[in-house]
């Protein structure tokens, strides 16, 4: 059993943030990597990338959307309430090294991921270019978080309510014609923004690593639920992942294996509230 | 009458006596007698034979006095006037003929013999002819669900045999001075000792004898391929069937536990070393009741939220109940054996981690990481690996969806690709849920398929389809990206390969195309990368697998051993279990010559 320590809701309660108390994997986890949940005994496992993590309290923290029925779920537990399963730490953790010039985009809910991978990226003495993307100003989160660890900041909203007015591309793109020692492209974020990323930055020929969702059950390669095709081979995001090369993922291919149980996800939530 | 059969029959029960050639009753019942009736001819007269119906009463009543000791010359039925008496039989005790008869007992027909010599007492059998009567005896089959019921649920299947089965299948072992099952059996279980113990009905000493070889025959007895183990050396399987060792040890084991006969064995005094096990499938849980039963402590560590392997994520309810593994896990948390769920070790610990605070380490990891075929639209949705349809179906239980809240994968035209057993279970469980056409698609022919007997004759009753020498070579999708149709090619045997299995070859322009709507693709596993990322200097062989030396399962790092799937590919159940007797064993000397080796500078401090 593991426990919520702290509770914070983000963007109007769309978006959760736990604190949990997790000693050994707060110990070992690394920005990237993430643990998967099962909230109680009939429940699902689903994976959350850690967000963040404080080794000597013992705890990490998880931030997600509510999206389904777990996360749902989720929302309505309160600090001190216990979660039956937290594993971790899963997957490959960001390969972070000092390259120079790094840009971190993050959409929605992705910044919560990215900013644990930026202040890797920082520590390890980085020059940091964050984009952070978001519907409007009110689901824009960890905008302070984020401006401490960036040495600069672009925020944009698709309709115009705070920062920049438009997609996360657009300064992306200026940044690109610009400046010619970006040396890496971090993007976390929905898959459609991850994929016109790609795209842009390799007109660039610029590096640039992606961070995968898909559907997962145990994390640890055994169902091959989570595969992704990378370079025309099939991979395993939660072994070989999370983190691709972002150019040479098939993001038609992910973006239909993620929307297959939106049947379900839908029936489930609709039993649970009857 | 059978030695054996005699000691199942109560004293006094009632016979029911039938005629071998005509099949009239001998038994006459009026008002208040009850007799058999016989003709027996003594120096040339007839004479009429009236004997007591029940067991082991040997009332005698003759038409002309007799002497005791004197010995009938022939028995009549009195129906047909037909002798009864066998030739080449003789008595046991005395070496006068005997008649035999048939009795009806246990709802079925056993041949009982009489001895011709007034007086003598017995009905036994000499060791040649209870020979000959135990291939009499055909292999009882197990009760079990019925077939238009069981595909509606997850029960078990077979109900296993009742007392008065299992002795009488007991019954059949011939008690072989070398017994060739046991060198069958990859733990080599004393099997005609078990056996012979269910027939003295001493049911819970047979469970002893299995446990000192096999700490969990109610699984082995239910998964292991025993047709190709133990039951394929049986002496009795050359003239008739095998007896059927399997299931009585899950006899055996069932009634141990149902009686609550399971007790907790007596731990050896601690010896302070302390041992990890990675993984709590079929070998780790060996080597953690091996280890634990010597006096070390022992933990194991489990990546998933549930223990058992193997037996909780991939064997279906239907095949080998949870209640059985998790019984079995209990056990060994009685015995003292640690147990940490959620810890994926090479993440939370690496292997160099856990030997700094333990002696030594056991990686039985299995080899968890589905393989596919590599070909086009294996990617489309309701295209499962069998691990991940097994997993979300037995562990997430998503069979119960939306109760659980894993969604189950739902089809109603179901092809699963490979023959194994997973395929079979995989078919199995599609067709409980819902599925009304499910076909097991193999490229190889009947004879190759991997799967137990057992398997594959459910699965056919359950009206499961085989297309054999078929081979799928790309799967259609909709436009929503999910499986509609595959394309298949036929296939021929060919040239033998490495496995000594003949190669099949595809035939050129037999393609066609097959309508399905969930395909499962049961066609084997690889070793699962986690332990290796993080533990670089595990020496892997060819096939990517760990390395061990057979004798000792010891890898190339010392103190660190390994067993079950993770080092030979996938194999069986038992068998990890006997890579983990191995290890336990060969770690326990290690370890025994370490504390020896630590204790004696000790002693000559002690001295000074």
């Amino acid at each position: 059993m593991f426990q919520i320590v702290r509770k914070q809701e983000m963007a109007r309660g769309t978006i959760i943030r736990f604190d949990i108390s997790a000693p050994k994997i707060a110990k070992k986890v690394k920005a990237g990597q993430f643990v998967i949940i099962r909230v109680n005994e009939t429940g699902e496992r689903i994976p959350l990338t850690v967000a963040d993590k404080d080794e000597f309290a013992g705890i990490i923290s998880i931030i997600f959307q509510v999206v389904g029925k777990t996360t749902a779920l989720m929302r309505s537990l309160k600090e001190g309430d216990l979660l039956r399963d937290v594993v971790g730490p899963l997957g490959r953790p960001a390969e972070v090294e000092k390259v120079g010039t790094v840009i971190m985009i993050g959409g929605g809910t992705g910044v919560a991921i990215l900013h644990h991978v930026a202040k890797a990226f920082k520590q390890a003495g980085n020059y940091v270019i964050g984009i952070m993307g978001s519907k409007d100003k009110e689901l824009l989160i960890l905008e302070n978080e984020m401006t401490q660890i960036c040495d600069e900041l672009v925020i944009t909203t698709d309709d115009g309510s705070y920062g920049e007015r438009g997609f996360v591309t657009q300064p992306l793109q200026k940044y690109l014609e610009e400046r010619d020692d970006v040396k890496l492209v971090y993007a976390i974020g929905p898959i459609i923004m991850m994929k016109n990323v790609c795209k842009l930055t390799e007109k660039y020929k610029i590096q640039t690593m992606v961070s995968l969702n898909p559907v997962m059950i145990d994390g640890t390669g055994m169902c091959g639920g989570c595969r992704v095709k990378v370079n025309d081979e099939t991979r395993f995001c939660c072994v070989d992942g999370p983190d691709f090369d972002g150019h040479k993922v098939d993001f038609e291919e992910l973006m239909n294996r993620n929307s297959l149980y939106l049947k379900e996800e839908k029936d489930s939530l609709l039993f649970s509230i009857r | 009458m059978l030695e054996h059969d005699v000691k199942y029959l109560k004293f006094k029960t009632y016979l029911n006596t039938y005629c071998p050639h005509c099949h009239n009753s001998f038994n006459v019942e009026k008002k208040d007698v009850r007799q058999i009736e016989f003709k027996a001819v003594f120096n040339q007269n007839e004479v009429d034979l009236k004997l007591s119906p029940y067991l082991d009463v040997f009332d005698v009543d003759l038409s002309v006095p007799i002497e005791k000791g004197e010995v009938l010359d022939d028995l009549l039925c009195p129906t047909c006037k037909k002798s009864l008496i066998v030739k080449e039989m003789a008595c046991g005790e005395c070496g006068s003929p005997v008649g035999e008869v048939i009795i009806s007992a246990m709802s079925k027909l056993i041949p009982f013999f009489v001895c011709m010599k007034y007086g003598c007492e017995w009905h036994g059998l000499t060791k040649a002819d209870e020979r000959r009567i135990k291939l009499k005896i055909p292999r009882q089959d197990m009760p079990e669900q019925d077939q238009t019921l069981r595909v509606h649920n997850f029960q078990e299947v077979p109900y296993g045999y009742t007392t008065e089965l299992a002795l009488l299948e007991a019954g059949r072992c011939l008690q072989c001075k070398n017994p060739q099952c046991v060198l069958g059996c990859p733990v080599n279980v004393p099997i005609p000792q078990f056996i012979a113990l269910i027939a003295e009905e001493k049911i819970d000493e047979a469970a002893k004898k299995i446990k000192e070889t096999n700490l969990f025959p109610a699984i082995c007895g239910r998964v292991c391929p025993q047709e190709n183990q133990c039951e394929s050396t049986c002496i009795m399987g050359h003239k008739d069937k095998p007896v059927a060792i399997g299931r009585l040890e899950r006899f055996v084991a069932d009634y141990e536990r149902k009686m609550d006969l399971v007790r907790v064995p007596i731990i050896k005094e601690n010896t302070g070393q302390k041992i990890a096990i990675i993984g709590s499938g079929p070998g780790g849980l060996t080597v953690a009741a091996d280890m634990r039963q010597l006096g070390y402590s022992v933990t194991v560590f489990e990546a998933l939220h549930e223990t058992g392997g193997v037996l909780t994520y991939g064997i279906p309810e239907f095949r080998l109940p949870k209640s059985i593994v998790q019984f079995e896990i209990n056990f060994l948390k009685e015995m003292g054996v640690r147990i940490e769920t959620n810890h994926v070790i090479g993440n939370i610990h690496t292997i160099d981690e856990l030997l700094l605070e333990f002696d030594a380490a056991f990686i039985g990891v299995g080899a968890g990481l589905p393989t596919f075929m590599g070909i086009e639209g294996e990617s489309l949705g309701h295209v499962f690996s069998a691990n991940e349809y097994l997993t979300r179906m037995n562990l997430m239980k998503a069979y119960r969806f939306p109760e659980y809240d894993t969604p189950m994968p739902k089809g109603f035209n179901v092809a699963v690709i490979g023959g194994g057993n997973v395929a079979m279970d995989c078919a199995r469980t599609a067709k409980r849920t819902g599925a009304t056409e499910v076909t097991i698609v193999y490229r190889r022919s009947r004879q190759e398929l991997p799967a137990r007997g057992e398997e594959v004759h459910h699965a056919q009753e359950e009206g499961i389809k085989f297309k054999l020498l078929t081979n799928p070579i790309r799967y259609i999708g909709t436009d929503s990206k999910t499986v509609k149709a595959m394309e298949c090619i036929k296939m021929e045997l060919g040239e033998p390969d490495a496995s000594g299995r003949r190669r099949p070859v595809p035939i050129e322009g037999s393609n066609y195309i097959m309508d399905v709507d969930l395909v499962i693709v049961a066609v084997g596993n690889g070793p699962n990368p986690v332990i290796f990322q993080s533990t670089p200097d595990l020496k892997r062989n060819k096939r990517g697998y760990i390395e061990a030396n057979p004798e000792t399962m010891e890898t190339s790092k010392e103190f660190v051993y390994a067993g079950g799937d993770i080092v030979t590919g996938s194999a069986t159940v038992i068998e990890a279990m006997g890579a983990g007797r191995i290890a336990a064993r060969a770690m326990h000397a290690k370890l025994s010559a370490l504390r020896e080796k630590k204790n004696k500078p000790k002693k000559e401090t002690t001295k000074r």
